[in-house]
């Protein structure tokens, strides 16, 4: 690691006014960033720890929702009464990744933040426009078997790693962002991060200065919420493609279909024209067909990713004919 | 105001230099050698060691963010002398051929038993509430973060399994 100085924020506004200086970090689980630090992708002058101000707590919102802190752990988060009775999905997700000490440790914030697992952005040795602008793309004619088939540019092709977030934007979780004067604002998950265009180093729209404070849930949605992961192996290991899914139906046809997708893309995958295309209709595998084809319409492979469209395709099908199995 | 990890039950002083991560600080500074350097990354799980309670990876925390903090390390479960019973189970059961990962692999057992114990489900079980039922895929599931490079997890599972079930 490169040398940098540590302290420890006491409050957020400490630790607020230290990250205004773009050479310095928050540091929460840690989890990513030093594993980042070690292999010198990141190089900060600076950590401000903000493990002890607060921020922590899983709690009940007026609308009956739940706010989850940004520095409670990803298992506090998964193994919390609530999120299993009322956001399975979430949990589901949360299990689906990394391992049980990487998730006692990484909080839920910090993981809404960790950065692509692209090997060419983690090797400082190769071309990455993300970790060095106008260095050029090593993965477009490269090794691209994790890359994105949605929303890429000619300038990066990352996938954003996570399952957690998929899970929040099938949810439509909000992002409650303090501010560097002292505010705060809201940013639905959705919009959270961003797609890489021409500048594929910012990854979400977090500003100089500031920091996640908590996610909030919406009033428990209820349905058939699942949460299914293709990978590698069966455990420990990022998804080629995974779905969340929130599924109900009424008189045998589709009142609710809240999908996000993992793997496919630089940030979680929404598009409402699935939802749109599955409401009202009976379930079918021509249904599931034509709702894949709107989601897959603009995809595009790399080479070695190209089993991504399909894999999407048929991950789409079975995730809609296992949640019409248990609604049924 | 001097800053302090308690090892073991024993006080240490935090390092000075910021970069020091937990794993290098209980081999180097504290002088005990039974925690692994693996794969230094969070890959490898050969760091486990337990703090307040809770299983992580030594290599991806910076000692200085552990001032006031318990830790507990494969010295602080069991002696020769007297093993706990996962130490005791990984020697009738053979869990090991060269023991490198062993120590992160009793450290993350021991952690997994209280997990178990609190009801908290893992990716393999098939509902998320309710006790957990010790199964061969759930333990499985829940130690995939300790490698065995010389593969014998048939023999760890099967410790890990003894010791479950003797406390479920």
């Amino acid at each position: 690691m490169r040398p940098f100085s540590y302290t420890r924020a006491r409050t957020l506004t400490d630790a607020s006014q230290t990250v205004s200086d773009d050479r310095a970090m928050a540091i929460a689980g840690g989890t990513n960033l030093l594993d980042l630090m070690k292999l010198q992708v990141e190089t900060p002058s600076q950590l401000a720890d903000i493990n002890r101000v607060g921020f922590a707590e899983i709690e009940d919102t007026d609308d009956g929702g739940l706010s989850i802190g940004a520095l409670a752990t990803n298992t506090e988060t998964a193994v919390h009464p609530r999120v299993r009775a009322d956001y399975p999905v979430l949990s589901r997700a949360i299990l689906a990744g990394a391992t049980q000490q990487l998730r006692n440790k990484a909080t839920n914030g910090g993981n809404l933040c960790q950065r692509t697992r692209c090997y060419y952005f983690t090797n400082i040795d190769q071309p990455c426009n993300k970790r060095e602008p106008g260095s050029g793309c090593g993965a477009i004619d490269g090794i691209a078997k994790l890359h994105a088939i949605l929303g890429t540019s000619d300038q990066c092709i990352a996938t954003y790693p996570g399952d957690m977030a998929v899970a929040l934007s099938a949810l439509d979780a909000q992002v409650q962002i303090a501010t560097s004067d002292g505010g705060s604002r809201t940013v639905p998950v959705r919009d959270f991060h961003c797609l890489p265009g021409d500048t594929p180093w910012r990854e979400n729209v977090l500003e100089p200065g500031e920091i996640i404070t908590a996610i909030t849930l919406p009033a428990p949605v209820g349905g058939t919420q699942l949460y299914r992961k293709v990978r590698e192996r069966s455990s420990y290991a990022f998804a080629l493609v995974s779905v969340a899914a929130i599924v109900e139906l009424e008189d045998g046809r589709f009142s609710r279909a809240d999908l996000a997708f993992g793997g496919v893309a630089h940030k979680p995958w929404h598009d409402p024209r699935v939802a749109d295309a599955l409401i009202g209709k009976a379930p079918s595998p021509e249904l599931f067909d034509r709702a894949a084809d709107i989601l897959l319409e603009d995809a595009q492979g790399f080479g070695e990713n190209d089993f991504k469209i399909p894999l999407a395709r048929r991950t789409l099908h079975a995730v809609l004919e296992q949640a019409v199995e248990e609604a049924s | 105001m001097a800053q302090t990890i308690s090892v073991n039950g024993a006080p240490h002083s935090v390092p000075d230099d910021p970069r020091v991560t937990l794993l290098d600080f209980l081999r180097q500074d504290v002088g005990l050698t039974g925690t692994k350097k693996g794969c230094d990354h969070g890959q490898c799980g050969a760091c486990t060691v337990i703090v307040n309670g809770v299983r992580i990876n030594s290599c991806l925390t910076l000692a200085a963010m552990h001032d006031g903090d318990e830790v507990t390390t494969i010295e602080g479960l069991g002696t020769p002398d007297e093993p706990s019973a996962l130490q005791k189970a990984f020697v009738e059961h053979d869990g090991y051929q060269c023991g490198y990962c062993t120590p992160g692999q009793i450290c993350s057992a021991t952690a997994m038993l209280t997990e178990i114990a609190n009801g908290w489900p893992s990716d393999a079980s098939e509902t998320l509430e309710g006790a957990v039922e010790i199964s061969g895929e759930e333990i499985r599931e829940r130690m995939s973060g300790n490698l065995c490079r010389c593969g014998a997890y048939a023999n760890i599972v099967a410790a890990i399994r003894d010791v479950a079930e003797q406390s479920a």
